[in-house]
């Protein structure tokens, strides 16, 4: 795809959002979520591009999420509990990327799950702290000073959600035409190479970590915001497994992949997870294994790290 | 510390007495990980689901079969042959319909693939069991307890708990190391696992000895469920943390390794179950402060050799 091409897609994304939000009150809170996790899934689908799946990434979308909880009490402007949660989750993810950057595939994967369901544990254990399942409110805040009553501050969050969703993007794709972004499939074909031409692959792939933890932090946050209400089960596993779906399924399309990919994921949870909420993760499972085992084209065009 | 002693003692040794048996549950669970990873080099993500269904499957037919009016062994044998139902159905089920198509494929491909199995089978429970808490407990009551001496005093425990889960996970590991090292077919499992080509012109059927050993991966972690049910109710959401913590000793161990699992069990087990009776809050945090701690000193694990650890 030319970029001339993907920059009119976008356009064309960002309007159809907001005509639809405008069209439609309902969905602005359905668009929010789609737009945010759409930037969560951003984040995991660098890691993809390096041949590494995390089945943990929800734990950074829950450590934002708490962040803002905690924080709206104190700091009461969204304009700068957002860059603040940013910042604190990309702090977490170096912490945790130090760690984990030194292991590929199945080990990687796994401590990624392993680490968020401990976090999910804590969060459900330290009640007397997070008041455990039942979650916590988070106070109304003010955008750049000023309150707003319920739609302003739903259309806030959406506006906020969807420049945002664009910057990541924007980012994303110039972080991935950049060596260091080309790197990523270096380590995915064969991590020697990158050391003779001098790229630590640790290195390498702890950038792309914070920065996914980053956009996972932003998604966080946008929930929070939206929803008015945090809980452990934003960091269960399911919820990191929802991030994994919702970038296979979008993402042979580049950077606009994950976006498309949450748009139509949200969109058919509202209608179809309360009618089948038990089989909900079983839906999901079923596509999943049909989209990889059957429906190659779109997966290994962005597992082989080939521009669609 | 003798007085800190004379007053915990007694905790204490509850605590060890709850961590051998549960380390016997986990070594269990994670050999079968490990056995199957080993040959197939798959890690099987839904290894915890067929944990759980195991547990749902053993307490279902425990109580249809009303287990709790048997003498205590045929009650043991309904658990055992729940464990072996459900191995010996799922496990040829999921190896030919799914992961004899990935085999070639990339390590992400086939992560992608158990995982989705993975999120399919916790699903199927919830369907299938419901989501309140499933409790049967007839073979542990069968089995009585036991009063353990401890200095002047003694300690009641539960003789399922003290015997026969130790017991069956001795003779798990015994039996394994005996049939790898000593039988044909062990002989096959280790040819193949050390180079699949060679193997396969020398006459053996690879194929069948990967539907072997998955099977064999299925019904210990059908096993390690089953035993695991009388002790303790069934909710849903047990086969995620089985599987990050067999997960966890499996990678403590060396990815690979047999032996090593059964140590590295008993230290998780006992670590945790401390945790429990002196430090409630971080018991979830030990089996991963110890994983992480062995990782960052031994990244291969602790009796991996660096060339068995291709991740």
């Amino acid at each position: 795809m030319t970029h001339r091409r993907e920059a009119l897609l976008a356009l064309l994304f960002a309007l159809a959002v907001l005509a639809a939000a405008f069209a439609a009150p309902w969905l602005r809170f359905v668009l929010t979520l789609a737009l945010a996790k759409g930037i969560a899934a951003l984040g995991v689908m660098l890691l993809l591009r390096a041949g590494q799946v995390s089945f943990g990434h929800a734990m950074f979308v829950a450590f934002a999420a708490y962040a803002v909880a905690f924080l709206a009490g104190r700091v009461g402007d969204a304009l700068l509990l957002l860059p603040l949660a940013m910042l604190l989750t990309s702090l977490l993810g170096l912490v945790i990327g130090l760690f984990v950057a030194r292991y590929r595939e199945i080990f990687f994967g796994m401590l990624n799950l392993a680490l968020s369901m401990v976090f999910y544990s804590l969060l459900e254990k330290f009640y007397s702290i997070t008041h455990g399942t039942d979650g916590m409110r988070v106070p109304a805040v003010t955008w750049a000073g000023m309150a707003t009553e319920r739609v302003g501050g739903e259309w806030a969050v959406l506006v906020a959600a969807l420049v945002l969703a664009i910057g990541f993007a924007l980012l994303a794709r110039l972080y991935l035409a950049s060596p260091l972004g080309e790197a990523l499939q270096g380590i995915k074909t064969r991590e020697a190479r990158l050391e003779f031409m001098g790229l630590p692959p640790r290195r390498v792939l702890l950038v792309a970590y914070v920065l996914s933890a980053a956009m996972a932090g932003t998604a966080g946050a946008l929930i929070a915001l939206t929803t008015r209400h945090v809980t452990p089960l934003m960091g269960y596993w399911t919820a990191s497994g929802e991030l994994v779906f919702i970038v296979i399924l979008g993402g042979a399309g580049g950077v606009l992949g994950p976006f498309l990919g949450a748009v139509a994921y949200e969109l058919v949870r509202v209608y179809a997870a309360a009618s089948v909420a038990d089989a909900w993760q079983l839906i999901l499972g079923a596509v999943l294994l049909a989209v990889i085992l059957f429906a190659r084209g779109g997966l290994f065009s962005l597992l082989r790290g080939r521009r669609a | 510390m003798g007085a800190w002693f004379a007053d915990n003692g007694l905790l204490l040794g509850l605590a060890l007495l709850d961590g051998l048996a549960s380390a016997a549950l986990i070594f269990l669970v994670a050999v079968g990980l490990n056995l199957v990873f080993g040959v197939l080099r798959v890690l099987n993500i839904a290894h915890g689901s067929l944990f759980a269904i195991g547990a749902y499957t053993a307490a279902g037919l425990g109580a249809a079969l009303g287990s709790g009016a048997l003498p205590a062994w045929a009650a043991l044998g309904v658990l055992i042959l729940a464990a072996a139902l459900v191995g010996a159905v799922l496990g040829p089920l999921i190896e030919r319909l799914l992961l004899r198509r990935i085999y070639a494929e990339e390590n992400v491909l086939q992560l992608l693939v158990t995982f989705a199995l993975f999120m399919m089978l916790e699903d199927v429970q919830k369907l299938v069991w419901g989501v309140q808490p499933v409790h049967h407990d007839a073979a542990m009551r069968l089995f009585g307890t036991f009063d353990v001496p401890f200095g002047s005093d003694f300690i009641p425990f539960t003789a399922y708990q003290l015997f026969v889960l130790p017991g069956i996970a001795v003779l798990v590991l015994v039996g394994l190391v005996w049939f790898l090292r000593s039988t044909l077919s062990g002989r096959m499992i280790v040819a193949v696992t050390t180079d699949r080509e060679a193997a396969t012109a020398i006459g053996i059927n690879a194929d069948r000895v990967y539907l072997l050993t998955f099977t064999a991966g299925a019904v210990l972690a059908a096993l390690g469920g089953a035993l695991a049910s009388p002790t303790a109710a069934i909710v849903p959401g047990v086969g995620a943390s089985t599987i990050v913590l067999s997960f966890a000793v499996v990678a403590t161990a060396g990815l690979g390794r047999i032996e090593g699992a059964a140590l590295t069990a008993l230290m998780i087990g006992l670590g945790r179950s401390v945790a429990v009776y002196f430090f409630p809050e971080a018991e979830v945090l030990i089996p991963y402060l110890i994983m992480v701690a062995v990782l960052l000193v031994k990244p291969q694990g602790l009796f991996g050799t660096l060339e068995t650890r291709r991740i």
